[in-house]
């Protein structure tokens, strides 16, 4: 199936003509996210300029039952902004522009494809920085951050981007648009913020998102801890969150990505012998307030079996210790032609021992797992290199993946802790969830989007739903029919 | 309205052994369920059988006035089901009151950052109306506490949304859809918490004035860059300060010792006002005297607005609601938050919810008598759009609307 000329022309009509792509080459361009493994070429990619264009885009789809997938940039590591042959990808990345900072207030109120960084760049000047900094940051915007409701290193001490969205202007997949929550955050009812924030683009496209922004501390300080053992690693971030310190960041690496790291050009002075290093950052209201903690910490961290710990206080130090972290991903993607990143929670006391059964999986399907992650939350990622042309090795792959997650769910853990269930992990959503829940959760997505025509076929796995009796339903003479027990 | 009247016999005979019942003061039927199964199986039938339900705690902070065929109480879900303390997570049910919590959580050196208006409310009440007092600046609403809950909806479906570990976006997150939704979906019982471990130092100061003057104050500590755990504008009533006009400004600061003594100077410098510190018993005393103030309330209302816009909607409110001068009234300045406690009647009400939604501030009833609410709506009326979608997850929760929940404003 094909998205027909005739209503493509319509949307061309609209947005003009150059901001429609329907070539196979440029549709290419689209047909791929941040994650190797899945592929789908959409129909056709529409680039709006404007809110008011992406509404009338919408309403013409609706008119014609045309199911669309929002994008932004990209980067999504859950192939959640794929679309099939028979769908509009809606690439948000012209609306791109910050439409107000409000710094008594702390809120600042953006358009979708604003890119993650240069939100914070825009508000430095007022001494304040929006605080969910997902390694993508330089590159991926705040409409995917809230689709996915994305995490990143500081979010351990500040919070995931659902504690940052306010407002949130919708175009729901009829056209019709609605306004959700309130300058304030709190709202004229239930939380449906909260609700959208998170539904991967299934509730309809978010054209206006008002965020809090957060001051920016004052004093910080950095440390680097490097261990003999990631068991010994691992306990110590149980110790120091146990005894009451809130560090701004706890992130862990192992030793395979300690290797890439050191051999790419972001190398940041990590020992390569180490079996695992800890990034540990300290921030707060003045310089020996914070230099007094993080000696307790450096403590702490030797009696837990830290072979060194390095301080860091001037900004390009800290800069250089983080940069190894940020850009990790891209040095492992060295270490093959192919990279595929999983992204379980666990409890963190149980951190040690599913990172060795990790690392034993790996090693019984003979390919190499990298480790680098948010340690002080549970939210593992451990990466696999292998090379995708290769049938044999993408079996192996699946499989190891496959048996990764059941040692994470086993655990208490859950499936994904920021990146988000796209398409990718459809098939283990029944493992965390009843029938019964999906069901809720599909009932749910259809008072949004009756037709299920904003990005279908993410998310929830409907073979495995109950059906809801009380849930709004589609039938083919387009009424929206509601059925009750 | 129910086919058939129903009495405590016939409820007994219908849900079996397993379910205690009993009759509420107004003489209506009440199960006690002591499991999710058997809330379950409480709607189920009611839903069957068309019987209004009314959804009671601890039944301590809203009044259980609400017209119904059948109360069901979470009394029987009593347990503090596992704490945590190194991962920092606990799980409970909905009727365990919060003061039950607090002290088991202190055991194990861990806290839910998190403050509650009212005396021995339970868990459930807390989540349901989203309650928050002064903590909110600083750590948030219970909402970013809440890992996972168990609903069981309006017609008996056990639904389990996110889980227990501190992150995770695995599905939609029911939960926030749940948190403050007054128990338009369902009854919740039990819940996954987040925790943190008890701060090291905690340290309180004080200051009275007018309350421009505090409120000026306020925002000059924000507009230092500043965030402490609470910073609480208090009302002469609420601040026990003893003299009319005389409003009283309370912060807090959690943390690690040294943190929390910076903060201490560099708060009072900003602020500029002759602070007085409290700390250990004598701050816990404050606190709690604050909190547990409006017991006997008959109206709580919040409003929420911006932190610049505070002053406007403090005149707002004493324009409308000023027969009573001596209110009890709460302000959270960092976040934006107004807490009025007293009697007010409905009209007063509405007119000032009218007039605040005009400068998009929504003002929401925590509680009110039931001919209140019910005229009223706990949230009223809805931005465009808005109120068919609550309408639409209403009906998907419960499809035979036998959960007397007044969310909007009466047609
Ligand atoms: C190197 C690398 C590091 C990463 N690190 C992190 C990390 O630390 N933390 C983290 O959380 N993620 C991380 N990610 C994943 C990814 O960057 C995030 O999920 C990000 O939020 C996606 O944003 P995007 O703009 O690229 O969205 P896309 O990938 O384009 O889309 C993601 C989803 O959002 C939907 N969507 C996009 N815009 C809208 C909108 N306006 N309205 C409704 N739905 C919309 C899409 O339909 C899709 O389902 C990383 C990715 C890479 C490649």
């Amino acid at each position: 199936m094909s998205v027909a000329a005739q209503i493509l022309d319509a949307i061309a009509g609209i947005v003009g003509p150059r901001w429609v792509r329907r070539q196979r080459a440029e549709l290419e361009t689209y047909a791929s996210d941040g994650l190797p493994t899945l592929h789908a070429r959409p129909g056709a990619v529409v680039l709006p300029g404007h809110r008011d264009e992406v509404i009338r885009v919408v309403r013409v789809l609706a008119h014609h039952s045309v199911p669309f997938v929002a994008r932004g940039a990209g980067t999504g590591l859950s192939g959640g902004a794929l679309g099939e042959s028979d769908t509009v990808v809606i690439a948000l990345t012209r609306l791109s522009r910050i439409l107000s900072i409000d710094p008594i207030n702390r809120r600042a109120v953006v358009e979708p494809g604003v890119v993650n960084a240069r939100l914070s760049q825009a508000t430095a000047q007022y001494g304040l920085h929006y605080a969910p900094d997902p390694s993508s940051q330089t590159a991926c915007t705040i409409g995917g951050n809230v689709a996915e409701n994305a995490g990143g290193p500081h979010c351990l001490k500040y919070g995931v981007t659902t504690n940052h969205t306010l407002e949130l202007e919708v175009v729901l997949p009829s056209g019709e648009v609605v306004r959700l929550g309130s300058p304030n955050g709190d709202q004229w009812g239930p939380d449906l913020v909260g609700l959208f924030v998170g539904s991967e683009g299934m509730f309809g496209i978010a054209t206006e998102i008002t965020v809090r922004l957060v001051p920016t501390p004052r004093a910080v300080c950095t440390l680097l801890a490097a261990f003999g053992s990631i068991r010994a690693a691992g306990e110590a971030v149980s110790a120091i969150i146990a005894a009451g310190i809130v560090p701004a960041a706890l992130e862990m690496m192992d030793q395979n990505c300690i290797k890439a790291v050191e051999s790419s050009i972001y190398r940041a002075g990590y020992p390569t012998d180490a079996a695992a290093v800890l990034l540990v950052e300290l921030d707060g209201e003045t310089a020996t307030a914070v230099d007094e903690e993080s000696a307790i910490v450096g403590d702490m961290l030797r009696t837990r079996g830290a072979r060194s710990v390095k301080t860091a206080h001037e900004q390009a130090d800290r800069d250089r210790l983080w940069q190894g972290r940020k850009k990790a991903f891209g040095a492992l993607g060295r270490l093959g032609p192919d990279l595929v990143v999983q992204d379980a929670v666990v409890p963190r006391s149980a951190l040690p021992d599913v990172l060795d059964d990790i690392s034993r999986i790996g090693a019984r399907y003979g390919l190499t797992v990298s480790n680098v992650f948010h340690a002080g939350d549970g939210n593992l990622h451990p990466n696999i290199t292998f090379d995708r042309t290769d049938p044999e090795q993408r079996a192996r792959v699946e499989r190891a993946s496959g048996e990764i997650m059941e040692t994470c769910i086993a655990a208490g853990g859950t499936i994904t802790g920021e990146h988000g269930v796209g398409s990718d992990k459809l098939r283990y959503m029944s493992s965390i969830f009843d029938a019964e829940t999906l069901g809720a959760m599909r009932a749910v997505r259809r008072v949004f989007d009756p037709e299920e025509r904003s990005n279908p076929g993410k998310v929830i796995p409907v073979h495995a739903c109950r059906e809801w009796s009380g849930a709004i339903r589609y039938d083919r003479g387009r009424t929206v029919a509601i059925e009750t027990a | 309205m129910a086919h058939r009247e129903l009495t405590a016999a016939r409820l007994r005979a219908i849900l079996g052994a397993g379910t205690r019942v009993g009759t509420a003061p107004d003489g209506v039927p009440r199960a006690v369920p002591e499991s999710a199964d058997a809330c379950a199986l409480v709607l189920r039938t009611a839903t069957q059988e068309q019987w209004r339900v009314r959804i009671e705690g601890g039944a301590r902070w809203s009044p259980p006035d609400a017209p119904a065929d059948l109360v069901l109480t979470t009394a029987g879900l009593r347990r503090v089901t596992d704490v945590s303390a190194t991962d920092l997570v606990a799980t409970a049910e909905a009727g365990v009151p919060w003061s039950t919590l607090r002290r088991r959580l202190a055991d194990h050196g861990a806290w839910v950052a998190h403050d509650l208006p009212g005396d021995e409310r339970t868990l459930g009440s807390a989540v349901v109306t989203g309650t928050a007092g002064p903590l909110r600046a600083g750590f948030g609403a219970l909402r970013d506490h809440i890992l996972g809950i168990t609903l069981v909806t309006g017609d008996g479906r056990i639904v389990q949304t996110g889980g227990r570990v501190v992150k995770n976006v695995a599905g939609y997150d029911l939960a926030k859809l749940m948190a403050g939704s007054f128990g338009a979906f369902g009854v919740v019982t039990s819940l996954h918490l987040r925790l943190r471990a008890v701060p090291r130092a905690d340290m309180t100061l004080t200051a009275t004035g007018t309350r421009d003057h505090l409120l000026d104050a306020a925002h000059a500590v924000l507009a230092a860059g500043r965030t402490p755990a609470a910073m609480e504008l208090l009302s002469p009533r609420a601040g026990g300060t003893g003299s009319a006009g005389q409003w009283m400004l309370a912060v807090r600061m959690l943390g690690m010792e040294s943190e929390v003594a910076a903060q201490r100077d560099a708060i009072t410098q900003n602020a500029g006002l002759p602070f007085t510190p409290h700390g250990g018993a004598d701050a816990a005393d404050l606190w709690r005297r604050l909190l547990s103030g409006t017991g006997d309330d008959e109206v709580t209302l919040r409003l929420a607005t911006l932190p610049e816009g505070l002053a406007d909607a403090l005149d707002l409110v004493a324009h409308h609601l000023d027969e009573t001068v001596d209110d009890w009234i709460s302000v959270t300045v960092p976040s934006g938050q107004i807490r009025w406690s007293g009697a007010a009647g409905a009209e007063d009400i509405a007119l000032l919810r009218r007039n605040a939604a005009e400068r998009e501030v929504p003002l929401t009833i925590e509680r009110a008598p039931w001919p209140v609410r019910k005229r009223l709506g706990h949230f009223g009326a809805y931005r465009a759009g808005v109120g068919r979608l609550v309408d639409q997850l209403r009906r998907s929760f419960d499809p035979g609307r036998v959960l007397t929940v007044a969310v909007g404003a009466e047609q």
